[in-house]
């Protein structure tokens, strides 16, 4: 694997039986209370619910932002809006893979002026991602703040970039992969694995 | 789908599969998006050099492909027939390795020879991209009408598509040809038999000298350029006759059913191939391809210029 970056790594391919190697982390449940109380953080921390952008990184992220745009309904009684943010023109890995996974559509709601647009992505490694992601967001416009929502940070960053919103911090060795696996998204129940080398 | 590219170049549309072809198109969503943000540019390309290569002369697809290259931050540099070393007698393979050793990463190169794009793509490390080559293929073009299709009417299979005109020496054509029959469309070639040999039916398309009985029964008609400077008089005896055989006139314009798609690769000839009022109506998508074509050519160098080689 060229990238570094668990994002984009789809794993190593994984049948019915659970590799020896692959350790749960998050079930379903672990997963829907992170979420829950994530969504509670976003409401406790942003005054103006109607300014905030829940705008998630295919494809998980996507899922993720949806999920806890569903919570703060279900808890507040009010929308909030939801945008999908591609990464992948804004990489700075370009050239150095030998293949491309296909790029999809950016969709943010605009203007974005005044508005707060809360990146949201499965795993926080790297960072890289997330730079990626904000460099694509200011050529949407200059929104009044970004913030970052993660349902996992497992360490290891390359870039002065931090998470405003946790699922559940984990540490990691490099080798390590997380893998998470969404049920919509996936096809498999909902989990976070850690798998070893 | 599959989902993943693995191209360096993009040569033609024969030896594309069905999923290369639908993964560019979908590739395309994105970088057509990319045309409404507030910066219009992202940095995709960002350090990498291309460059335009046109031996044969271009407007359209060089500032298109020129256009697109700014959009994704690649540096350009632009070099035409008229200047380059070929008139001091440089064979084009030398020329090419000479691009090559000033490090350009991306060589899109127009030919007045089929095969052209192929010979450098085989030689070099530089992803090759074929702007049209003699009249082999235009790839690009061939995917900005799919593009346009597929946007306007939702899909391309079963879709029956007409395409009319100097079809013998048209790469238009056959790029058109390649994908359409590849994605399920069914197709029917129009014009004078000089232009439109019986050969064309091996690519399993039909073929008919008669515009009149098609036109009712068409999803799309294609119509290609009469193409002045490759013709010699004897495919056909005027432009006037071919007009009053083959041309989209406002009359003929009629048998048209309602939804179906007018398109034109351009440069237009007005009155020619097409009747100005036809040419501007409201089933004419004309110059949706022209926008279709620059997101479509930043696909395509995001994709072949964005591999490892």
């Amino acid at each position: 694997m060229l990238m570094n970056d668990t994002k984009h790594n789809t794993g190593p391919a994984r049948t019915n039986a659970t590799p020896p190697a692959s350790v749960p982390v998050m079930d379903a449940d672990a997963i829907r209370r992170a979420l829950q109380r994530i969504a509670h953080e976003i409401v406790e921390r942003n005054s103006e619910l109607k300014a905030i952008v829940l705008a998630g990184i295919p494809s998980r992220g996507v899922e993720i932002a949806r999920r806890i745009a569903e919570f703060v309904r279900a808890g507040e009684k009010m929308d909030v809006e939801t945008g999908v943010i591609d990464v992948a023109m804004h990489r700075d890995d370009v050239g150095t893979r030998a293949e491309l996974p296909v790029v999809r559509e950016s969709k943010l709601p605009l203007p974005l002026e005044q508005r707060t647009v809360i990146i949201v992505d499965d795993v926080l490694f790297t960072g890289r991602t997330v730079r990626a992601a904000m460099d694509a967001i200011s050529s949407f416009g200059r929104p009044a703040r970004i913030q970052l929502a993660v349902l996992v940070d497992r360490g290891h960053r390359e870039l002065p970039i931090r998470a405003d919103y946790v699922g559940k911090n984990l540490p990691t060795a490099t080798r390590e992969q997380i893998q998470v696996r969404l049920a919509n998204v996936d096809n498999e129940p909902d989990a976070v694995w850690l798998l070893k080398e | 789908m599959s989902t993943r590219w693995t191209r360096k170049d993009l040569l033609g549309l024969r030896e594309l599969s069905v999923d290369e072809i639908n993964f560019i198109l979908e590739t395309t969503d994105a970088f057509k998006q990319v045309g409404t943000r507030e910066i219009k540019k992202v940095p995709a390309l960002r350090g990498k050099t291309l460059i335009n290569f046109f031996v044969e002369p271009s407007t359209r697809t060089h500032t298109s492909f020129e256009l697109a290259a700014h959009r994704l931050s690649a540096d350009i540099i632009n070099i035409a027939a008229s200047s380059s070393s070929l008139t001091k007698g440089e064979t084009l393979k030398d020329t090419a390795r000479n691009l090559e050793a000033l490090h350009a990463d991306i060589l899109v190169l127009r030919h007045s020879s089929a095969g052209a794009p192929q010979f450098l793509a085989q030689r070099l490390k530089s992803s090759v991209i074929n702007a049209g080559d003699g009249a082999h293929e235009h790839p690009t073009q061939g995917l900005l009408d799919l593009y346009t299709i597929r946007e306007k009417r939702g899909r391309i299979e079963n879709l029956h598509v007409v395409i009319v005109g100097d079809i013998l020496f048209s790469r238009v054509a056959r790029s058109n040809i390649f994908a359409l029959t590849k994605l399920g469309a069914r197709v029917t070639l129009v014009g004078p038999s000089t232009l439109v040999p019986r050969e064309f039916e091996k690519l399993g398309v039909a073929i008919s000298h008669r515009i009149d009985t098609v036109l009712p029964e068409a999803d799309v008609v294609n119509l290609l350029r009469i193409q002045h400077e490759r013709q010699r008089k004897e495919y056909f005896p005027s432009t006037g006759e071919y007009t009053a055989l083959f041309g989209l006139t406002k009359k003929r314009a009629k048998l048209l059913k309602p939804d179906c798609l007018i398109m034109h690769p351009g440069p237009i000839n007005r009155g020619v191939e097409i009747d100005s009022d036809v040419a501007d109506g409201l089933q004419s998508v004309i110059l949706d391809q022209v926008t279709n074509g620059l997101a479509i050519r930043m696909a395509v160098l995001y994709l072949c210029g964005g591999i490892a080689t």
